[in-house]
């Protein structure tokens, strides 16, 4: 699945990245996400639940569902 | 030999600023979102060991396949250099060591560069604190370049650094003569990941998850109901605040203004040097000074919200709804700073990487509220508006948030029409690290307050000084003038005052608006100034009470209404210009401005008229 279907207090691994946009890969990766790497859904935006805030690893990271969709996950336990 | 130049590099909020202005003592600005550091600076070093070095500091990036604007201006600086200077010599790369194992790539993208490098990894401390345990001998031993530990808190953290600095730098400046050659800056990225990630596993020995108050505290201040009526609160609590607490300050520097006045008056002999300090400078300069207390105010909060890292949740919050508009959550940054001051504001949208949401930001920034137009809004609503209080709140204070808030409405408004006509195009990303919640440190605030202030006095005391000079000159001479229109002034003023009496404007406006071009808080001066010169002696109880006798209530709030909208300040269409690079964008800006303006004075004077205020 990718991650803007993650639901929150869901812990899940990247697996890879999904995109026909190599830039937003490019960006993605150099905020710092990269496969293996642990994420979890932390908040929802005020309005229209967006843009989504994450954990990655210890680092806290807002998206948008658009960019979430870009990333490939694996759900854990 | 010359001085070793060594740039400081590393992402946004890794702590870049504060280590900056530890070792050099310079005044960077410091603050928690992405890439506020918009220029680089460049502050001298001198290391136990006797080597002066100069440190450069460049704006924060996490890899170099940049995109926005001042990403861009780092990595170009980094790789070829600028202005035909030559590269650095090396570079101090930065990381928060709490987020080592997420940010490790930028140090293997930096050493790609294939200069020579420490590795910096900062604040240390508080990441132990969290519970994090990392092996830096280990890490050293796998990056193959020195890496060295700083701490946020003490100084005493950085002895290390310099020790590291004297011993590892001696050969830098041979070693970059022999390859000042363009570096490549050819990487794969998920190559270099990897690596990383095999890095941290070895080099990391125990990971907590995350920092526990800034997840206690996002709970509330991320919450979906909660976090924007925090938000809210916030604002406007700022706003209350830096018009009452501002009170006592401001009575305190108008009495220091006046007593100066008539100290002046006595002891020098009357004419015209007697009227050109009392009549011009003190009455002019004074009554810009006395905002002082307001303008430190604003900073102290805007600053906070930075330093803190609530700046990057609060675009969080604002994200959707700049959406609809059609800009972007980063414009907030942007937007928020140019309630102090729009220039900072239209530099700050340098983070903002797609060029049609950037432009759509510059373009709007100079409706936001500008801490130059508190001085003129505190000015006539302290003369024409009752200090009464409605509900729990006063009068007074109420106009001022109206006035903010005509200016953010405006400033939606027109983003909205810009975005469907010309800087029409794809909507872009959002992707925003959020910083941990820190306390500010106490030397970085301090100095990035005074920075701000002391452009404000530098302002009063360059810009506002002259035209207070020549405006008085203007408006006293020639001598055989007996009213304010037979002066010089009056004379070019009343061709102007055609012009705006039909908004209601009256000749000591038009005379005011003209040296009130090179900034807002000038007209305050001149206002100050003109009525001084035609009060003549008998003008004690000060401006307030002048424009009182001098000003109908419809010309007063029309007044008002034309500072929400008028661009009347040179820096910032300066610095609109160096931005777009584009003369037609500043005239746009310009031209949609004072037509704004315009019609908002004209409005106001009419319906106020009408209405029989």
């Amino acid at each position: 699945m990718t991650l803007d279907q993650l639901e929150k207090g869901r812990i899940c691994r990247v697996t890879g990245f999904s995109s026909g946009c190599e830039d937003l890969v490019i960006k993605l990766r150099e905020i710092g996400f990269a496969e293996s790497d642990e994420v979890e859904l932390m908040h929802r935006g005020p309005l229209g639940a967006q843009p989504l805030c994450f954990r990655l690893n210890r680092t806290l990271i807002a998206l948008r569902s658009d960019e979430a969709r870009a990333i490939q996950v694996d759900a854990q336990e | 030999m010359s001085r070793l130049r060594i740039a400081l590099v590393g992402a946004p909020n890794s702590g870049k600023s504060t280590l900056f202005n530890g070792l050099t003592g310079g005044r960077a600005k410091v603050a928690n979102y992405s890439g506020v550091t918009v220029e680089t600076r460049t502050g001298q070093l001198q290391t136990p060991g006797g080597a002066g070095i100069d440190l450069i500091d460049l704006p924060g990036i996490y890899g170099l396949k940049a995109r926005s604007t001042d990403e861009r201006i780092a990595i170009d600086l980094l790789c070829n250099g600028r202005d035909g200077e030559a590269p650095p010599d090396g570079m101090l790369v930065l990381i928060d060591a709490a987020h080592l194992r997420t940010h490790l790539h930028t140090v293997l993208q930096m050493r790609a560069i294939g200069r020579p490098m420490i590795v910096v990894l900062n604040m240390i401390d508080l990441a132990e604190r969290d519970g994090l345990k990392i092996d830096v001998e280990r890490l050293q031993t796998e990056l193959g370049v020195p890496v060295v530990t700083s701490r946020a808190t003490r100084a005493t953290g950085r002895a290390d650094l310099l020790a590291c600095i004297d011993r590892e730098t001696a050969g830098w400046q041979a070693r970059s003569a022999a390859d000042s050659t363009v570096c490549t800056i050819d990487t794969d990225l998920s190559a270099m990941q990897r690596e990383a990630r095999g890095i941290a596993d070895k080099a990391i020995l125990f990971e907590p998850v995350m920092n526990r108050l800034t997840r206690q505290i996002d709970q509330f201040v991320l919450h979906p109901v909660a976090g924007p009526i925090i938000l809210a609160a916030l604002l406007f609590f700022m706003f209350q605040a830096v018009y009452s607490w501002s009170g006592p300050f401001m009575d305190a520097l108008e009495a220091g203004a006046a007593g100066l006045g008539q100290l002046a008056g006595q002891w020098l002999p009357a004419g015209w040097f007697h009227d050109l300090i009392v009549d011009g400078i003190i009455a002019g300069v004074g009554s810009v000074v006395v905002f002082l207390p307001q303008i430190v105010i604003l900073f102290l909060f805007i600053l906070a919200l930075e330093a803190s890292g609530y700046m990057a949740r609060a675009a969080v919050l604002m994200d959707e709804l700049m959406l609809r508009v059609g800009l972007n959550g980063r414009a907030f940054i942007p937007l928020l700073s140019s309630f102090a001051c729009a220039i900072p504001g239209i530099m700050s949208a340098r983070t903002i990487d797609n060029e049609r949401d950037r432009l759509t930001t510059i373009m709007v920034a100079p409706l936001m509220t500008c801490s130059a137009r508190l001085p003129v809004y505190t000015l006539i609503i302290g003369a024409f508006i009752p200090p009464d209080t409605v509900g729990v709140f006063n009068l007074q204070g109420i106009v001022m948030f109206g006035l903010y808030l005509t200016g953010v409405v405006s400033a939606v408004t027109v983003a909205f029409i810009l975005k469907r006509t010309v800087t029409k195009g794809s909507n872009q990303v959002l992707i925003m690290e959020l910083p941990t919640y820190k306390l500010p440190n106490p030397r970085d605030f301090l100095l990035s307050l005074w920075g701000h202030v002391s452009a404000f006095l530098k302002r009063a005391g360059t810009i506002i000084l002259t035209t207070s000079i020549i405006l008085w000159f203007l408006a006293s001479y020639p001598a055989s003038a007996t009213s304010l229109r037979e002066s010089y002034a009056g004379m070019i003023g009343s061709v102007l005052e055609k012009l705006l009496a039909p908004i209601g404007f009256n000749l000591e406006i038009a005379i005011a608006l003209v040296p009130g071009m090179a900034a807002r808080e000038v007209a305050v001066g001149a206002l100050g100034t003109v009525y001084a010169i035609q009060g003549g002696e008998e003008n004690v109880e000060g401006l307030a009470a002048a424009l009182q006798g001098a000003w109908s209530l419809p010309t007063a709030l029309a007044f008002l209404a034309w500072y929400v909208f008028a661009p009347q300040c040179f820096a910032t269409l300066a610095t609109a210009r160096r931005e777009t690079n584009s003369w037609a964008w500043t005239g746009f800006m310009f031209a949609y401005l004072m037509t704004l303006a315009y019609i908002a004075a004209g409005a106001t004077f009419h319906i106020a008229s009408w209405v029989g205020l």
